[in-house]
C-alpha cells in the first residue's frame, strides 16, 4: 500500500482508500481532481502534468504529517498523475481516514488546497490556439 | 564547488534543458549569487511571472548557502491538482 504516489498510469481510487482504511477509523474522505474539458470558456483539448518527483513526495509526506498534528485522523493517501491525461481523467486523488467523519471533510479539503500551494507539479493546458503552463497564483 | 540546477515547467522551456552545472571558485554561494548569474546569462526568464527556489527539495531564501553537490531547482507557480 502505498500513500504518497506519483505516477504516469491511470489512478486507481481504489488503491488510494484501501491505503486509509483502518478499524480506527468511522470515516473515509475521498476527493477526486479531475481534468474539466474547459477553462474561462475555451475548449480544453487535454492537459499535460510535470512535476519535480522527489520534492513533490516529500512535500505530500509534510502536508500529512501536518494534518495528522491538527486533526485526528487516522491515515492519509495522495496519489497525482502526471504527463499527457484526457479531458475526465483522474488528475489527483486523496483519501483521509479519521474515527469521526467531520474531521475527516475538513482534513481533506485542507489536504488538496495546500498540494494546490506548495507540491511542485505543474499543469500545461492545451487549447485549440495553443499550450499555456497555468499560473494560479502568478 | 559545483550546483545543478534544475528547470521545470514554463522555467525549463524558457531555459531550454532541464538541467544545467555552474561552477564556482568559492566554496560555498548563496541562492542569490546563483540567481543572479541564471539571470544574466538566461534573460528570456524574465518571462516568468515569479518563481520560488528550493535547495536539495526544500523551500530556500535568498541567502540560503548552497554547498558542492548542492541541487537548486527553480520553482514556477505550481498548479498541480
Amino acid at each position: 500500500m502505498t500513500n504518497f504516489k506519483l505516477t504516469t498510469d491511470p489512478l486507481n481510487v481504489q488503491d488510494v482508500i484501501d491505503a486509509v482504511r483502518s478499524p480506527k477509523a468511522g470515516a473515509v474522505n475521498v476527493f477526486i481532481g479531475t481534468v474539466r474539458d474547459a477553462t474561462d470558456g475555451k475548449a480544453v483539448e487535454r492537459l499535460e502534468y510535470e512535476t519535480y518527483e522527489p520534492m513533490a513526495l516529500k512535500k505530500m509526506e509534510e502536508i500529512a504529517g501536518e494534518i495528522k498534528q491538527r486533526w485526528d485522523v487516522v491515515e492519509i493517501a495522495m496519489h497525482h498523475r502526471y504527463g499527457l491525461l484526457a479531458i475526465g481523467d483522474s488528475a489527483v486523488v486523496i483519501a483521509v481516514s479519521s474515527p469521526h467523519r467531520q474531521t475527516s471533510f475538513e482534513a481533506c479539503q485542507y489536504a488538496i488546497d495546500t498540494l494546490k500551494q506548495v507540491v511542485p507539479i505543474w499543469k500545461k493546458e492545451s487549447f485549440e490556439d495553443g499550450d499555456v503552463w497555468v499560473m494560479p497564483h502568478a | 564547488m559545483t550546483i545543478t540546477l534544475r528547470f521545470f515547467a514554463l522555467g525549463r522551456e524558457l531555459v531550454g534543458a532541464s538541467e544545467l552545472r555552474y561552477v564556482f571558485d568559492h566554496p560555498t554561494v548563496t541562492v542569490s549569487d546563483v540567481v543572479q548569474r541564471l539571470k544574466s546569462e538566461y534573460a528570456v526568464l524574465e518571462q516568468l511571472p515569479s518563481f520560488l527556489v528550493a535547495v536539495n527539495s526544500e523551500y530556500g531564501m535568498n541567502d540560503t548557502a548552497l554547498y558542492d553537490g548542492d541541487e537548486l531547482a527553480i520553482i514556477p507557480p505550481v498548479s498541480g491538482g
